[in-house]
């Protein structure tokens, strides 16, 4: 009856297609940087990267998947120590982080087959267990030495400037994968399906949505990155000690940057990030008054701010910059739609 | 004999783990929120209960007039003021909040007490080492003894108040039908403060005995909290009488690993604690009530 | 001046606008029957009523005391009882704890535990069972008998006969009767037509929201109220179409 004007479903808004290719702009930018930009820098921006894997990975788990942990540090502690692990077998220093990090994905199958099942807060304090079980089972192998660490000492093969340029690139690629990977499973028709059982599990289960299948892969794909990042700790830290990477802070870290840059966003866990590296560097010196104000912060946006500092904004300004849903474009002031509007 | 003695040890710990474990299952049981600081909180008390001893020179024993009453008082707090609030955006803010709470609350506690280990065994006398003599060579602890026999009036009071008093029925409504309670005359809010109340005062309880038999230092609120969970998992979510189930599964564990290795103590209880996880995930339950059987069975 | 005063009541249940300007009075000792399809908006109404749920605009007056903002459990204590779709007891309390429980309203009144065992003689001898191992029609008096517990100057009944054998249900209004004998006023929702219109005195009938028919109960056509039950729509067809 109208005819005129069609109703067409969009993924990609004009705003957003700008966002994409100024973001790629910027990656082929940071990818000349060893170029141009300061070694100390180089150093920082490595670290930035790390934390925006580790944001993206929690809030993918978290937010998308309704799987709120507090034990990703098994993960993050699981990847330092295969890396160390491999290269202790003889296997090249940058692929061990990459095949520490898939062994870690291999590893989240039964891990997954004991935690998936739990509800909510057992799920959260159930992964603390595993990570509190893995730190003392790492903590067996004679080569980690207990407390004291093991360095990844296959790294002083190479010189210093090209170990950090190596580190660099990997990190910068392997947050961009990650990112990557986030981006185009939410936008596929098993991200649909993560963010239903998140909404309501039941529902999501009773029209048909494989919940356990869902969550497994969310599930694994966060514990692939997350242990990445361990791995590219260790590279840009050298040492691998048990109780740090094992360690809990690992986990405020994660939810303090997801909580306060936007959870359950595509573009929060990466403002949530850089708002951390930032209070990181200015203020790690207070100490333990540090760590106080990260966990006042996080629990006062739990309690009045849950969407977080992108979701406050993406809902007050109504700004999308990187959508990962569907959005419906309707024709200004035409007539009340009917089923044969809505172009294929 | 020291297998004996060291099942006598376990069960006496599960004792303690029981205590420990309450306040979390009842704290969910209730408000269907796991508190991530319970841990961090019971240190609190028990740094309340050091500080009386050490500067004002109290027995702890005695201090509990004080600290009992003043951990009651921040769980309604906690309650009106975090939880309350939290739940309402949902199921998961409150895990969020919760562990917000507990990093500030470790960190403060290590801003104000420092790093240093501390323990409330040097203001009792020689409770903590004194022990009675079973005969055969077994020795079992005074300290062990009496916290067993805490645990066990603590939880028979709690199943007494709920099962008896016109508040515990209210508590036991609000527990099973949040908004159904409130048309029948029941302020939920109330109910749900006391209910945390209640739970702080366990809370307060444990790090009294956590303080006694052992050291704590400001971080040890992370591996209570782990504890609890596993003691209240193993012996079933939600049951009152099941954390001392699942904490004397958990003490025997321990204590038997502790014999085995160095790290077998934490390694053997997580291990337990895992097993009875996947078990009750994957074995169907009568499968497991038949299996329960045939083992007691074996042993007549 | 009447019990029961609502005036211009709005009330919506998510996105859905469930009750529009819904204006109505219920004097003492009145039945009033609350009838309409599903998802009217009876029991959204009763619940709003009941302070369950928050109504968007419009006012709530209880003997001229405005409850509109009043939370659930104090508006309990001023004497509104609200028997819940589906009954909604506690199953693992018994019905003497489930009684029990209603004294927390506080209200001083003649309702005691023994009095609703009068009441309902079906539950003496399931004073001590847990609620969740009754009958249907146990389960209908106890949640009637915890709601008479806070000693109601208003009681809502919302589908007392839901999920009940036919012989469930006369028990059931059995004892509705003798509460209306006795000078209860009573609001109630009720999907039998026929019960609902030998019980009541007055009659009001909603649709998608609105209050579209009201009237005694006695002098109310079958075609007024058929007609406002589904709609004028139905009646226009049928003459369309002869």
């Amino acid at each position: 009856m109208s005819g005129q004007s069609k109703i067409s479903v969009q993924r990609w808004t004009n705003l957003s297609i700008g966002v994409a290719i100024i973001v790629g702009l910027a990656l082929v930018l940071l990818l000349a940087g060893p170029a141009f930009i300061p070694v100390t820098l180089l150093d920082k921006l490595t670290v930035l990267f790390i934390y925006i894997s580790l944001a993206a990975m929690w809030n993918a788990l978290a937010g998308y998947g309704g799987m709120i942990s507090a034990g990703q540090q098994a993960f993050f502690g699981l990847g330092g120590y295969l890396a160390i692990r491999l290269s202790e077998w003889g296997v090249e220093p940058y692929l061990a982080l990459v095949v520490a990090a898939l062994l870690a994905g291999v590893l989240a199958l039964p891990i997954s087959a004991i935690v998936l099942r739990l509800r909510a807060g057992e799920f959260a304090i159930g992964m603390w267990v595993i990570a509190e079980v893995l730190r003392l089972l790492v903590n067996l192998d004679p080569i980690i030495q207990g407390d004291t660490g093991r360095s990844l000492i296959a790294l002083s093969s190479f010189g210093a400037a090209e170990r950090r340029e190596i580190t660099y690139w990997i990190t910068l690629a392997s947050m961009t994968v990650m990112l990557g990977v986030i981006f185009t499973l939410l936008r596929s028709r098993l991200g649909s399906s993560i963010q239903a059982i998140r909404d309501n599990e039941e529902a999501a289960a009773s029209v048909g949505v494989r919940v356990l299948f869902a969550k497994r892969v969310i599930f694994v794909i966060a514990g692939i990155g997350c242990a990445l990042a361990g791995a590219l700790w260790l590279a840009t830290f050298t040492t691998f000690q048990p109780r740090s990477f094992f360690g809990i802070q690992w986990s405020a870290y994660m939810i303090f940057m997801v909580l306060v840059g936007g959870i359950g966003r595509f573009e929060g866990p990466i403002l949530g990030a850089i708002i951390f590296f930032l209070i990181e560097t200015w203020f790690s010196a207070a100490g333990v008054w540090y760590l106080i104000v990260l966990g006042l912060t996080a629990l006062l946006f739990s309690l009045f701010l849950p969407k977080g500092i992108w979701g406050y904004i993406e809902d007050r300004f109504h700004l999308l910059l990187l959508p990962v849903g569907y959005r419906l474009q309707t024709p200004v002031g035409g007539p009340i739609a009917t089923p044969s509007d809505v172009s294929r | 004999m020291s297998f004996l003695s060291a099942v006598i040890d376990g069960v006496l710990l599960g004792g303690y783990y029981a205590m420990i474990a309450c306040g979390l299952s009842f704290m969910f049981g209730v408000m269907r929120i796991i508190n991530l600081a319970h841990g961090s909180l019971a240190i609190v008390a028990a740094f309340a209960l050091w500080f009386i001893a050490d500067r004002l020179e109290y027995d702890p024993f005695l201090a509990l007039i004080v600290v009992l009453p003043g951990m009651g008082l921040l769980g309604w707090l906690l309650q009106r003021g975090i939880l309350e609030r939290s739940a309402r955006s949902g199921e998961l803010v409150p895990i969020l909040s919760t562990f917000g709470l507990a990093i500030v609350v470790e960190n403060a506690l290590f801003e104000c007490f420092g790093a240093d280990t501390r323990s409330l065994a040097p203001y009792v006398g020689s409770l903590s080492y004194d022990s009675f003599e079973l005969g055969g060579g077994l020795y079992i602890g005074e300290l062990a003894i009496l916290t067993f026999a805490v645990a066990i009036l603590l939880l028979g009071g709690l199943q007494l108040f709920l099962t008896y008093t016109p508040l515990g029925r209210q508590i036991r409504a609000t527990a099973e039908d949040p908004d159904t309670v409130e048309l029948v005359g029941v302020n939920s809010r109330f109910v749900n403060a006391v209910a945390a109340l209640i739970a702080l005062v366990t809370v307060a309880l444990a790090g009294l005995f956590l303080g006694l038999r052992s050291s704590f230092d400001p971080y040890s609120g992370s591996l209570q909290l782990i504890f609890a969970f596993e003691a209240a998992v193993i012996g079933g979510t939600g049951s009152l009488w099941g954390t001392l189930r699942g904490g004397i599964v958990l003490g025997v564990a321990q204590t038997f690993g502790a014999h085995l290795h160095p790290q077998g103590f934490l390694l053997a209880g997580h291990a337990v604690f895992l097993l009875v996880l996947v078990g009750r995930l994957y074995v169907p339950a009568q499968l497991l009530r038949v299996f329960l059987k045939s083992a007691v069975g074996s042993f007549r | 001046m009447s019990l029961l005063s609502i005036s211009a009541l709005d009330i919506r249940h998510g996105l859905l606008q469930a009750v529009r300007e819904v204006s109505f009075h219920v004097d003492q000792g009145e039945t009033i029957a609350l009838i309409g399809a599903n998802g009217a908006g009876k029991t959204t109404l009763l619940r709003a009523i009941a302070g369950a749920h928050r109504a968007t605009r419009g006012q709530i007056l209880l003997d001229g005391l405005d409850l509109t903002s009043m939370p659930t459990y104090q508006r309990v204590a001023m004497g509104i009882a609200l028997v819940p779709e589906g009954r909604r007891l506690f199953a693992a309390m018994t019905v003497e704890e489930n009684l029990q429980i209603a004294r927390a309203s506080g209200r001083k009144g003649e309702w005691t535990i023994d009095r609703v065992m009068e009441t309902f003689p079906m539950l003496k001898p399931r004073r001590k069972a847990l609620c969740g191992t009754l009958s249907g029609g146990e389960q209908q008096a106890t949640a009637i008998g915890r709601a008479l517990m806070t000693n109601p100057r208003l009681l809502l009944l919302d589908e007392v006969s839901l999920g009940l054998s036919p012989l469930a249900v006369d028990l059931v209004y059995k004892s509705v009767d003798s509460l209306i004998v006795s000078g209860a006023t009573i609001l109630l929702v009720e999907q039998d037509l026929k019960r609902a219109l030998k019980v009541s005195n007055r009659v009001m009938c909603m649709l998608e929201g609105r209050i579209v028919v009201e009237g005694s109960a006695k002098t109310l056509t079958r075609e007024q109220i058929t007609d406002a039950y589904f709609g004028h729509q139905k009646r226009r067809r049928a003459e369309a179409s002869s």
